[in-house]
């Protein structure tokens, strides 16, 4: 199966990673009781490990370079995926999204709180994956700050809320419209910059609202947080808070649907298809008479007031917020839905979103090891599949030849 | 006068160790064009591995001196390593894809790490030893600079020179420059560009890891997150030199680390990351070039 050379490169990679990962992960000292422990397992787990990936890499490269020689010899025809089947017919769509739906509709009547309230948070990711889908999935302006604006709409509710009493329904449009408005503060400046200079000035820009939020005492009191925020109410009653969940999961359910059809519709609008072709080819659409700097403006803009609302409805859900919830780490959660999901694709960041923060949430065992499986997740989608696991695929027209000669 | 002297000097340590994870990235972007998010954890991994060796020869009982030396290679081999395996797993493959995929790489690289140290070592702040005595002859200047601060200077001062000379006069050196002109060029007269570009990974992260041990034993404690905000200011510091340009991201290191410590002296130390996230964002955005970068027309 395997020839005798390629067991012996295996076995050179795993030694190679033995000993890059022998100080970290084999000793470990207790500088303040003086004592070394010698963990020589893990030694073992990792040659092991990577003996075995380093052959499966081996394999995966093998069918591929297989599959690329019949291909040149026109033996198979590529099959779409069924999944892509199902998003491009209408037939088969609407009445799966609506069976989606109407389960989704029944689940907390199903279900336990606690089970409601994780799909909430999960909602909530899908909302935030599909604005920041907006900005780079269709624009392709890489964003690393996106959880500033999430932040902003958070503050908002909670310093209107803590300060005049103002209820949710009035906070989520001026959080959106606060957050909107950074996000323009933001896209000004930074409209000249290049792809990898715009992450880093977002990821700064990120980074600079967050150390304010917990720096300016007397405006957002610091890393104590706010506390006692009201949840939203119905029609000016006050619901327990099992029914608060129950309505916050239904506000969130409206949420997402409004979202995924306004995405939707903006994709095929006019300044999404500008988008698009901003993100494939600036000078050829600045040529065809685009205004650059308007459209990317919308991008920022409309990416940020998803955000914005989210981060209503997240002071909302937990009462209690504090800068400590807007790290890099939340924009990194976020931008790896998007990139595992399938950039530009709306069903490919929800099934990145659910994936990405249900499955955590069930494997507690595996909690620890989540961000070490973020990073390698992003590193290996970049290099095997970087068009994410539901593609987007590219609208195209096909002319067909009208049937005989019906006039030229 | 005094209390200028002080930040003055503190100004300068800090600038040392920024311009040190620095030069890292500017070399790497010189050369393949890329912003190596995972540099600041390579930084990180010199840090940790030095604290681990340190301790475990100051436990067996070795001399002050060898465990200095001996931390300090470890530290640089490690780092290096690290440096040619993310080289070699996370960015060659994506050599001839789009920027962004390759920027998306460095990130998910530098969460691994991150999260690799501090699942294989600790969440908490661990206490570095004292690698640097305080030296006699440094003590009637000690209220205002410690022996630490010169020997980082030091270090640094001879670090830089070092590179200078081999990027100046080695076949290597040569090497690297004229992969860094013209990639393909390079490739025609015979020059083995993966060689180069591995190399170029391999000093900026010895360099990188150096800045970690010196940084790490001044300071007194070093964390699993240390990498993250350092690679960041570090970044700002090539940016403001230039990025690409070696004696700009010295300058740069500087510049920042002057900046930094008379704004946290004179003005606050609660927005000492603002000041350098701000000096960032300024520069990119009214001088995306740097100060000693050159104006590159795009071409089409």
């Amino acid at each position: 199966m395997f020839s005798f050379e390629q067991l012996k490169k295996s076995l050179l990679v795993s030694l190679w990673f033995a000993f890059l990962t022998f100080p970290l992960l084999v000793i470990k000292v207790d500088p303040i009781e003086r004592t070394v422990l010698w963990r020589w397992e893990n030694m073992a787990f990792v040659a092991i490990g990577s003996f075995l990936i380093s052959l499966l890499v081996h394999v995966f490269y093998k069918q591929q370079e297989r599959r690329r020689v019949r291909r040149a010899a026109g033996g198979i025809v590529e099959s779409e995926p069924l999944i892509q089947v199902i998003l491009k017919e209408p037939k088969y769509l609407y009445p799966m999204s609506i069976a989606v739906l109407l389960c989704s509709l029944v689940f907390p009547h199903l279900f336990s709180t606690y089970q409601t309230n994780i799909l909430i948070t999960a909602l909530m990711y899908v909302m935030l994956g599909l604005g920041l889908n907006i900005v780079v999935g269709l624009a392709g302006l890489l964003d690393l700050g996106y959880v500033a604006f999430y932040a902003v709409g958070a503050y908002s509710y909670a310093l209107l809320n803590y300060h005049f009493d103002v209820s949710f329904w009035i906070a989520l449009p001026i959080g959106a419209l606060l957050a909107a408005m950074f996000g323009v503060l933001l896209g000004f400046p930074v409209l000249r910059l290049r792809g990898d200079y715009l992450a880093i000035v977002t990821l700064g820009f990120g980074e600079i609202i967050r150390l304010i939020l917990e720096n300016w005492n007397e405006f957002s009191q610091g890393p104590s947080g706010i506390s006692n925020i009201s949840r939203p109410g119905f029609f000016g009653m006050e619901l327990s808070l099992d029914s608060a969940i129950l309505y916050l999961y239904y506000i969130m359910i409206a949420m997402v649907v409004f979202t995924i059809f306004v995405v939707n519709r903006l994709q095929d609008s006019r300044i999404g298809r500008a988008w698009v072709a901003l993100r494939e080819d600036e000078i050829a659409c600045q040529a065809m008479g685009i205004d650059k700097r308007k459209t990317k403006l919308t991008a920022f803009a409309l990416g940020a007031t998803w955000a914005g609302m989210v981060g209503v409805i997240f002071a909302a859900k937990t009462t209690f917020i504090n800068p400590a919830s807007f790290t890099f780490l939340e924009s990194a959660i976020i931008l790896c839905i998007v990139v595992l999901g399938g950039m530009g694709s709306i069903f490919g960041v929800i099934v990145g979103a659910l994936v990405l923060i249900l499955l955590p949430e069930y494997l507690r065992a595996l909690s620890d090891y989540r961000m070490l499986a973020f990073g390698a997740v992003l590193v290996t989608m970049m290099i095997f599949r970087p068009q994410g696991v539901v593609a987007n695929i590219r609208r195209s027209y096909q002319f067909k030849p009208k049937p005989e000669s019906e006039g030229r | 006068m005094e209390y200028f002297i002080e930040l003055f000097f503190s100004g300068l340590t800090r600038g040392s160790i920024y311009a040190l994870i620095a030069l890292g990235y500017t070399m790497v972007y010189g050369i393949i064009g890329l912003i190596n998010f995972a540099h600041g954890e390579i930084y990180m991994i010199g840090a940790f591995t030095s604290f681990v060796v340190a301790t475990v020869l100051s436990i067996y009982g070795f001399p002050l001196l060898s465990i200095i030396v001996l931390a300090g290679l470890a530290a640089a081999v490690w780092s290096a390593s690290y440096g040619y395996t993310i080289e070699k797993i996370a960015y060659r493959p994506l050599r001839q894809a789009p920027r962004l995929s390759a920027l998306i790489s460095a990130i998910g690289m530098s969460i691994f790490l991150q999260n690799y140290v501090l699942l294989a070592q600790s969440s908490d702040f661990q206490p570095f030893p004292e690698l640097i005595p305080d030296f006699d002859f440094m003590e009637p200047y000690a209220h205002f600079v410690g022996s630490s601060d010169v020997v980082i200077l030091f270090t640094t001062a001879l670090a830089m020179a070092g590179l200078t000379l081999l990027i100046k006069f080695s076949r290597m050196g040569k090497a690297m420059r004229a992969t860094a002109q013209d990639r393909t060029m390079a490739m025609l007269v015979g020059i083995d560009v993966n060689r180069v570009i591995s190399l170029t990974f391999v000093i900026g992260s010895a360099l990188a890891a150096i800045g970690g041990m010196l940084i790490a034993s001044h300071i007194g404690q070093i964390n699993f997150f240390i990498g993250f905000i350092a690679g960041i200011k570090a970044f700002t510091a090539a940016v403001l030199g230039g990025i690409g340009s070696i004696p700009g991201a010295v300058l740069g290191g500087f510049v920042l680390g002057l900046t930094e410590s008379f704004a946290t002296g004179y003005v606050s130390s609660d927005y000492e990351d603002v000041f350098a996230f701000s000096l960032l964002v300024l520069i990119l955005i009214f001088k995306p070039a740097g100060l000693l970068g050159r104006e590159e027309a795009e071409k089409v």
